[in-house]
């Protein structure tokens, strides 16, 4: 096994739960309704204790001293790996349910294949945070379906939110030569192999929704390989204030 | 069409075998969305193991202007206490 492979793939996992509670966390105070604001909250605890197990593991897989608090405060957005879809903003609350919904669509079946990794602290992880992931499935879905199949306007809002954000999940299957070399050792899954299953999932939430599904789109994101959009650094400079401005800093 | 989502009663199960006992109310646009909301907003810490939701416009109370005739007649009733026997010394726990 090589370890900047697996230093790699562990920081996409870990990036992206991180980056995707980040975003989560922004809506602290300003959800539609008290219920929702704890909700959204929950959601993004899960979250960011799933980058906890991951940036920690990866940091020992490195070996090179960086601690999870290291590896989320202290690193530039072209360290960083999430996938892109993660780090777009939350817009409205539809455009932050049809986020949510399709990496919870994801993480299912990236954390259901990954229970049977041959790598038997990623397995743990994956089996812990799957448990995590079905409720946040269960969420998502269900405002997803709510919004879409509720008032003129709310289907309106959500089909537009579905049609912008729709790009940016070619990235979700998309496997690189770190996916494949992991791949090949066992300890990740194959990625065409899931997509079907997610392919099938998300289209049984549409039809439900009476929404549209838009159609393939082949733009390559890079997300997961360090080319971010222009978000991701807007969110870090926020998000990493504190570390770089007192470094050490704790409380 | 209601702007306001109706109120619902949450119910919890703190263990298995415990009754469910009321913890509070919130909003939700209807009964599935009140379990989701019950479980987001009341077994954050582990409190529940089972949750019933009810719309509050659907729980019949008792009307407190009627206090004293429901429950006043019961006062000067102790024999109703089951504190007349003798126990036993070897039962320990009644």
């Amino acid at each position: 096994m090589s370890a900047p492979d697996l230093f790699r793939y562990l920081l996409r996992l870990g990036d992206t739960s991180l980056i995707l509670g980040q975003r989560l966390g922004e809506w602290l105070g300003h959800a539609p309704a008290l219920e929702e604001d704890l909700g959204l909250g929950n959601l993004a605890l899960d979250l960011i204790g799933q980058a906890r197990l991951m940036l920690s593991y990866a940091g020992e897989v490195e070996g090179r001293g960086r601690g999870e608090d290291a590896l989320a405060f202290l690193r530039d957005a072209p360290e960083f790996a999430n996938l892109t879809l993660a780090e777009q903003p939350n817009g409205d609350f539809g455009r932050t349910i049809v986020r949510q919904w399709l990496i919870d669509g994801w993480q299912l079946e990236m954390y259901e294949a990954l229970q049977a990794s041959t790598d038997s602290r990623l397995a743990a992880i994956a089996g812990k945070a799957l448990k995590e992931t079905r409720y946040h499935y269960r969420f998502s879905s269900g405002w997803l379906v709510r919004l879409g199949d509720g008032t003129e306007e709310s289907h309106r809002r959500v089909q537009e939110s579905v049609d912008a954000l729709w790009p940016f999940t070619h990235e979700l299957f998309a496997a690189d030569e770190v996916d494949e070399h992991l791949a090949a050792e066992g300890i990740a899954p194959r990625l065409e192999l899931l997509e079907p299953q997610w392919s099938a999932r998300v289209g049984e939430a549409l039809r439900e929704a009476t929404l549209t599904r838009p159609g393939r789109v082949n733009f390559p994101w890079h997300g997961k390989r360090g080319v971010h959009t222009e978000h991701l650094g807007h969110m870090l400079g926020e998000m990493q204030h504190l570390q770089r401005t007192y470094p050490g800093a704790q409380w | 069409m209601e702007k306001d989502w109706p109120l619902f009663e949450v119910f919890i199960r703190s263990r298995s075998g415990l009754e469910h006992k009321h913890v509070g109310s919130l909003h939700a646009a209807d009964a599935q969305m009140a379990v989701d909301h019950a479980r987001d907003v009341y077994t954050r810490r582990q409190e529940g193991v089972s949750i019933w939701v009810v719309r509050s416009s659907d729980i019949v109370a008792s009307d407190p202007g009627d206090a004293d005739a429901l429950f006043e007649p019961a006062r000067d009733k102790v024999y109703r206490h089951p504190t007349f026997y003798e126990i036993p010394d070897e039962v320990k726990n009644l």
